[in-house]
């Protein structure tokens, strides 16, 4: 079985460096595309090997990069924006490839960038990826003093930097518009589509945002073509992905498969089935942002395609896993603690609805909770669905909430009738509010 | 026009709007909280949401934001649909979550968009019990209260309070449904625009802290359209009052002139209508300074009556720029158009004549306030709008992005697409070019700023005609102006709407003339530009149409003894001339009779004071800088003597038997004195047009000045007499003091204030626009009395001033003016003392320097003979050899600029 | 007004020391403007200070030509720029989902305990600050926390006692 992405991959080893990852194959595609291809022939090749978003949507990336105004009057600079945000609760993949190969990330940029051709890079990453950055910073040195990076790469007329940019916190800063508000040193605040970054993006320029795995399989597009990337995968979708396992689980992980490998496969031989003493109850597919699978569903195949015939989104592809020794209600309530926590507090729905339902779980977990209360909750599902709010996030919120609430519905209504957590293991509401040292002295909320 | 369909019935729209624009167009009630018509959208509130449809077959729809979606053709939408019903009640159910339960006790109480959509969405019952979010509050200045407690988070205030007005001292503070929308710290909110807050925040969160001391309810003010008395552009505003104090102002729309803001000069200067130093009864000197008695009514006008029956021939006339034109013409007519002075200095007065003669004989016409906005190109030379005409600068800020909109309609980026639009538009401001003594206001927009002595930018200005047509004569310019005018006539040259900004702050003739000569250069060669120019006071263009002899002929007069009596409407002298002349010609004269509102240094020689209305107490004709005659009404009838001056004038006239020209006996209203003014001068021809005659009716009735809700009618008198009081009749308009009238829309010039069923905040505007943002239903833009002869003959002014030479003996003091303080009237409401700078003396740093002046150390220079000491501070702003002072406290123009040595005085 | 420039006119900049100058330079020179290096320059004087106090705000907003206002209203956005002082060493406990069903609960509470401070607060000595966090993307080491820049998962009660002993 091939690894392309995670090959150089060793766990608890340093990264190979420059010279080593050269060894390995590392900028064989940097020098095919330059020297043998043209933009759009790797825009086309990209666009062939059906490689789609590993951010979370699965947007076609060729058709994304097909909106970027090419040619000699295009607007310049031209911007690449490697979005390294990861926050999504359960998700843990980009962490693997920015820390484990750092190089590749870099080789990813360069050919991406001369596909679209981008001017500038930026690595948005999340300021908690510590490693990530130091690593990224130092390979982004070697590269440059190599020519891998900086003006008229390896002798081509193209040009192209990188940057790395240490974000502050805020999940909404994943969002790729609030990401270029965010880079922008304005308030990452999402902004309104249309247009489309692809067309009025950083500093009003054209932009690409695109999540790191996603760009980390470009490279060996270039390098072995579309038939062998297609052939990565089980399912439709090329390639291969990482999937991940978070939870009462034996072997929580990550690991490279191939596009299209079934949730019950992943479960049980990678993360080798539920801890002792834990039962399966269902999961979140790709991310807190999805909604729960159960059993009926452990034999879908994971990919973008496949995963929405139970309802739900393959979202980032790390599942998450509810078992029985959890409280559902808790369980939703974390969920939406986050979200609400991480509104940014643009568009009404979110930035109260939000807290709203939050509130209203965790008064069920107290043992406050009301049969009406189910009906806000369900309201909520319902009104702050896609195109309700300014961007995902709210969406993506309600997608566990509603799923939660369609199957473990008696769970719920046993809080309100038991006036108590069953499990007793409930969110106990300590943290109920995130307490951050961030308002300057004067402006100081209370709750 | 694009075809839509709502609720399954057609309509006809234009499609360069939005939906939610559109269909508050076409009557209906879609409420809304982020998008205003001035700041366009950005779909925050999600408040907007209606059903958008395929097609006839698609039954399902999905839910849109109105103000996010283009009004195109074919668009199908419902506004009905239950779904979209219920997401909007939700979102009103969201915002009250956290939002306190303290109407009654809210300033914003009963003109609260946020009540009016909480009524209309249907929102009643509440099922959010959780505790709600608390916030602390701040002290934002004397302008504004702040309750944070009541936001929805709608972001509007943020928006124009920075992206609009382009402050900076204000912004929103952390996230999710905690985001505080303040300063960093407490302190006074800078922006000469923060007074739109009030009015664009549509909860109590920014309310009118001067409205506070005497709070009144808005359907309990007695309220009438007015037009702003404090500086040259004839904003208009709608003045409140109730218990015979003026309250507050508000914004009145124009879509030519304010369009929806007002400065906070205008909305806040208000006060000295209260000031305890008004003038309220005639008072008597016997002996000038010695005993000082008050009289009534009767008996001073008996009094003067034979005074001036004795000898009409030996009185003169004095008028003013600030009053009326019915008042300047009655007196005018009293003492005849041979004794009739304007008040104001040959070089005042002639400053204003060159301007009105510039927009008389073309072919550039005059721009208003709108032409500004929607300029693609501006050279702003030698004025200093933000402190001179504030509102002027805010639609200058506007102008800006009107040429990047090109790149905006390439994008296929609809131009209400707020948040788009500027991002598209990136730092990337149009041309706007500040040619102007000093002048920082516009710093961060400005593709270039020039600080020069007032004859460097006159020579700028015949550059850039030069540049533009080299039959357009021009001196030798330095290099460095040279280069500078290559570049604004290449910006100019490419612009389609090019406006030039002029007036008469620096108070040169050449600089005037220079911005003509650009002007008429570009129209020459095919570019409609347009001249904007800013005159000091609110009257100013109207006095100078109506003509008048200069006030040191008035001097001359009575001091060779050709007369002995004065009469002085509105006017203080010593702001006018220098102090000797002034003292001089008021000891000469053997009696001075003064109307006025206010003690000022003139009164305090008076012989006799006679009470006058203020333009809260008056009705009446300005003339903006603009050309455009507009009327301003009434807003309380008055206790006692006081009077409009014309009034006074007219009894006078009647009690020395001297009735003038037209019959002054026989004017009882004051479309009397119109139809006497419009028949005497031609200039004003059209003068009765400016609104409706008193006369004029609506079904019958008056237009109320009392909402149909005042309360308190029966009690509010019932301290001093039982019995309800009969209304106070108004001979003067078609307006009345009474709750009683005519309820529906007036035409413009008559809108009391804003209401309609289910609109009881500010927003209810939109009912009074068939469009909504454009002109008013039934609008009367009121008349430019001065459209430009439109010959294609120009004829350029030829005399280029010589280059500003520094002297190494003295300093050219140049006025520097002040948004607060500069203007007399505003100066003079107590509120306003709180932002009035100290008086101060800027110098270039490098000046300073060779003077070893360091900041904040005493200056003492000659002025007006006296000298004088204030604080210089530093200030690359101003140009060397050049010093500016700040005109306040007791400093005026009337004698700048002037050349002093300055002399650094060491600290004690 | 006289001064309406909208930004400060303190001499702030003084305030700030030349490595933190240059750090922030070195940022700057990545962006077409200078706004865009804010968090980066706040996070500078983070690094070296502990937290950004008005002071320091002010400094930075004068040297990338923001107000103090602009400068708060996106330093306030975010949950890793401290506008208040913490302590010497800031544990930032993972409460997101993996690490919740994980047992993340018990460790608040342990560390709480040992600590004698609940969220959000510092401990007497100064010497710890408790935040909570959002998932820190090891959920397959769950439950983790990270004090400082150091991440540590499979955390157990014993092993948080451990860690802490490492941060004197
Ligand atoms: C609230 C929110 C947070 C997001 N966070 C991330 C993130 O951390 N990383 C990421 O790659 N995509 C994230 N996304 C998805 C991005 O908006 C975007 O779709 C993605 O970066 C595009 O890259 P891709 O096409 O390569 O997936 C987020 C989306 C939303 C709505
Ligand atoms: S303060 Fe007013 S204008 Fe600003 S966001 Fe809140 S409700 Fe809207
Ligand atoms: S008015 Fe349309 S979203 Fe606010």
């Amino acid at each position: 079985m091939e690894r392309p992405l995670t090959r150089n991959i060793k766990p608890n080893a340093d990264p190979l460096w420059l010279t080593e990852y050269e060894k390995a194959g590392g900028y064989e595609s940097v020098r095919k595309a330059l020297r043998t291809m043209a933009p759009p022939d790797i825009q086309k090749l990209v666009t062939d090997s059906t490689l789609r978003g590993r951010g979370g949507a699965g947007f076609p990336t060729g058709k994304k990069w097909s909106f970027v105004p090419m040619g000699p009057d295009a607007p310049r600079p031209k911007y690449l924006v490697v979005n390294a945000d990861e926050m999504e609760p359960g998700t843990f993949k980009d962490r693997l490839l920015l820390e484990g190969d750092p190089h590749q990330m870099i080789e990813s940029m360069i050919v991406s960038a001369y596909a679209i051709q981008a001017d500038v890079g930026y690595i948005f990453l999340r300021m908690e990826y510590g490693i990530a950055a130091a690593r990224l910073r130092k390979a982004i040195g070697e590269a440059r003093a190599k020519g891998y990076l900086g003006r008229n790469l390896l002798g081509s007329d193209f040009s192209f930097d990188i940057y790395l940019h240490t974000s502050a916190g805020r999940y909404i800063c994943g969002e790729e518009t609030a990401l270029l508000n965010a880079l922008e040193g304005k308030r990452a605040i999402p902004r309104a589509k249309p247009p489309f970054p692809q067309v009025v993006g950083l500093w009003g320029k054209p932009t690409i945002v695109q999540n790191v795995e996603t760009l980390c399989n470009v490279p060996h597009i270039i390098t072995h073509g579309v038939e062998w990337y297609r052939h990565l995968s089980r399912g439709k979708d090329g390639g291969t992905k990482i999937y991940g396992v978070s939870g009462n689980v034996k072997r929580p992980g990550a690991w490279e498969l191939p596009m299209g490998t079934s949730i019950r496969e992943i479960l049980e031989e990678h993360a080798d089935g539920m801890r002792d003493g834990f039962a399966f109850r269902g999961l979140l597919p790709g991310g807190a942002s999805t909604a729960m699978l159960v059993e009926e569903h452990l034999d879908l195949p994971m990919d973008f395609e496949s995963i929405p015939q139970g309802g739900s989104r393959m979202g980032t592809g790390t599942m998450i896993l509810l078992d029985d020794q959890t409280c559902p209600v808790g369980f939703t309530q974390n969920l939406e603690h986050f979200f609400a926590q991480e509104s940014c507090g643009w568009c009404t729905p979110c930035w109260e609805g939000l807290s709203w339902t939050e509130r209203i779980l965790q008064s069920l977990e107290d043992g406050q909770g009301r049969m009406e209360d189910i009906d806000v909750l369900a309201m909520h599902t319902k009104l702050l669905g896609p195109g309700r709010t300014f961007c995902a996030l709210a969406p993506g919120a309600m997608d566990p909430l509603q799923s939660l609430l369609k199957y473990c519905r008696a769970d719920f209504e046993r809080h309100i009738h038991e006036r108590r957590c069953p499990w007793g293991n409930g969110r106990d509401g300590a943290d109920g509010a995130r307490i951050w040292p961030v308002s300057s002295s004067m402006i100081v909320p209370t709750r | 026009m694009a075809g839509i369909i709502v609720d399954d019935r057609p309509y006809q729209v234009d499609e360069r709007e939005n939906l939610l624009q559109a269909c508050l167009s076409l009557g209906f009630n879609l409420p809304y909280f982020c998008w205003h018509p001035a700041l366009g959208s950005v779909g925050a509130c999600r408040q907007c949401a209606v059903k958008q449809f395929r097609d006839e077959r698609d039954r399902e729809g999905r839910l849109v934001m109105a103000c996010m979606t283009s009004a195109a053709d074919g668009t199908r939408i419902s506004i009905e649909d239950p779904e979209a019903k219920t997401f909007r009640a939700s979102v009103i159910e969201w915002m009250m979550a956290n939002h306190p339960h303290d109407c009654p006790v809210c300033d914003e109480g009963g003109e609260c968009h946020l009540q009016d959509m909480t009524v209309m969405t249907g929102h009643t019952y509440r099922r959010y019990r959780f505790t709600k979010r608390t916030f602390r509050n701040q002290n934002l200045g004397p302008f504004i209260t702040h309750e944070m407690n009541r936001c929805i988070q709608c972001y509007r205030c943020v928006r124009l309070y920075r992206n609009y007005a382009g402050g900076r001292d204000f912004d929103a503070f952390g996230s999710r449904n905690h985001v505080y929308f303040g300063r960093h710290e407490d302190g006074t909110l800078e922006n000469e625009f923060s007074g739109n807050l009030i009015e664009v925040c549509p909860t109590g969160v920014f309310d009118d802290k001067t409205l506070m001391p005497h709070y009144t309810r808005k359907w309990d003010l007695q309220t009438a359209p007015s037009v702003c008395a404090h500086c040259s552009l004839g904003c208009n505003t709608i003045a409140g009052e109730r218990y015979g104090t003026l309250r507050r102002i508000l914004n009145r729309y124009h879509s030519e002139v304010n369009g929806y803001f007002l400065c906070d000069r205008g909305r806040f200067g208000y006060g000295f209508v209260n000031n305890e130093r008004r003038i309220r009864r005639p008072i008597f000197r016997s002996n000038r300074h010695d005993q000082t008695i008050p009289m009534d009514k009767d008996m001073i006008l008996r009094e003067l009556g034979s005074l001036l029956a004795d000898k009409p021939s030996r009185i003169i006339g004095i008028g003013s720029p600030r009053a009326s034109l019915e008042s300047n013409f009655a007196l005018r007519e009293l003492v005849g158009p041979e004794r009739f002075s304007l008040g104001l200095s040959a070089r005042d007065a002639g400053l204003n004549s060159l301007i009105l003669d510039i927009l008389r004989r073309g072919p550039a016409s005059s721009a208003s306030i709108h032409d500004v906005e929607q300029a693609d190109a501006v050279l702003v030379l030698g004025e200093d709008p933000v402190n001179t005409a504030p509102r002027l600068a805010l639609a200058v800020r506007q102008s800006v992005r009107q040429q990047p909109m090109q790149l905006v309609d390439k994008l296929d980026i609809p131009r209400w697409h707020d948040a788009a639009v500027r991002e598209a538009t990136h730092a990337q401001p149009g041309p706007l070019f500040i040619a102007a003594p000093h002048s920082s206001w516009f710093a961060d927009i400005a593709t270039e700023t020039y600080h020069g002595a007032p004859d460097d930018l006159a020579a700028l200005g015949f550059a850039v005609a030069h540049e533009l047509d080299h039959a357009s004569p021009t001196a030798t310019p330095s290099p460095t102006i040279r280069s500078l005018a290559e570049r604004i006539a290449a910006a100019l040259r490419q612009a389609a709407r090019p406006v030039i900004l002029s007036g008469t702050a620096c108070k040169s003739e050449a600089v005037i003339q220079s911005a003509a000569n650009v002007a008429w250069a570009l129209c020459k060669i095919g570019t409609p530009a347009k001249l904007c120019y800013c005159l000091p006071e609110s009257n100013s263009l109207g006095l100078a149409i109506l003509g008048g002899k200069n006030l040191e002929d008035a001097f001359s007069v009575v001091k060779n003894g050709a007369a002995d009596t004065v009469l002085i409407l509105e006017n203080d002298l010593y702001r006018r001339a220098d102090t000797l002349s002034v003292d001089t010609f008021l000891k000469t004269a053997s009696k001075v009779i003064i109307l006025d509102h206010l003690e000022h240094d003139t009164t305090a020689k008076a012989d006799v004071l006679l009470p006058a209305g203020t333009f809260a107490e008056s009705d009446g004709t300005l003339v903006n800088s603009e050309g455009r005659a507009q009327r301003f009404y009434q807003v309380f009838p008055v206790e006692g003597d006081i009077q409009e001056s014309w009034r006074w004038i007219r009894d006078l006239a009647v009690a020395s038997e001297h009735p003038g020209q037209s019959n002054m006996a026989a004017w009882n209203r004051l479309d009397d004195v119109v139809a006497a003014l419009a028949n005497a001068i031609p200039a004003f021809q059209r003068l009765a047009e400016v609104a409706p005659p008193e006369t004029f009716r609506i079904v019958g009735q008056k237009v109320p000045r009392q909402t149909h809700r005042f309360t308190g009618r029966t009690a509010m008198h019932a301290p001093l007499i039982m019995h309800e009081p009969k209304p106070v009749e108004d001979a003067d308009s078609p307006l009345a003091f009474s709750m009683e009238g005519y309820l529906g829309q007036p035409p413009s010039p008559l809108i009391t204030h804003y209401w309609s069923p289910r609109w009881n905040s500010v927003q209810a505007l939109n009912k009074f626009q068939s469009d909504v943002g454009g002109p008013l239903r039934h609008e009367m833009p009121g008349v430019r009395l001065i459209e430009s002869s439109d010959k294609r003959t120009v004829t350029y002014f030829s005399e280029a001033p010589q280059l500003f030479q520094i002297r190494d003996d003295g300093w050219l003091i140049l006025p520097w003016y002040q948004i607060f303080g500069s203007e007399e009237l505003s100066a003079r409401a107590s509120v306003m003392a709180e932002r009035i700078p100290e008086p101060a003396l800027m110098l270039h740093p490098e000046d300073a320097a060779t003077l070893r002046f360091k900041a904040d150390e005493q200056a003492e220079f000659m002025l007006d003979n006296k000298s004088h000491r204030v604080p210089v501070k530093l200030n690359a702003a101003v140009p060397r050899g050049t010093a500016a002072l700040t005109i306040v406290s007791g400093f005026t123009d009337a004698v700048l600029p002037t050349w002093s040595p300055l002399i650094r005085v060491p600290e004690p | 007004m006289i001064e309406n420039s909208g930004l400060s006119t303190y001499n702030y900049l003084m305030m700030l020391s030349d490595i933190e100058k240059a750090e922030i330079e070195e940022e700057l020179s990545h962006y077409p403007d200078k706004q865009a290096a804010c968090v980066e320059a706040l996070k500078v004087v983070q690094r070296h200070r502990g937290w950004v106090s008005d002071e320091s705000l002010k400094s930075v907003a004068a040297l990338l030509g923001m107000t103090c206002d602009e400068l708060d209203g996106v330093a306030t956005f975010y949950n890793l720029i401290f506008r208040k002082p913490v302590g010497r060493h800031v544990i930032l406990l993972c409460d997101s989902i993996s690490c919740w069903t994980c047992g993340c609960d018990a460790m608040r509470k342990s560390l709480q305990a040992r600590l004698g401070i609940s969220m959000g607060e510092t401990t007497l000595d100064g010497r710890f600050t408790l935040l909570p966090i959002v998932c820190l993307g090891a959920c397959d080491r769950a439950p983790t926390m990270m004090v400082d820049d150091d991440l540590h998962g499979n955390l157990t009660t014993e092993k948080v006692d451990r860690v802490l002993e490492q941060y004197p």
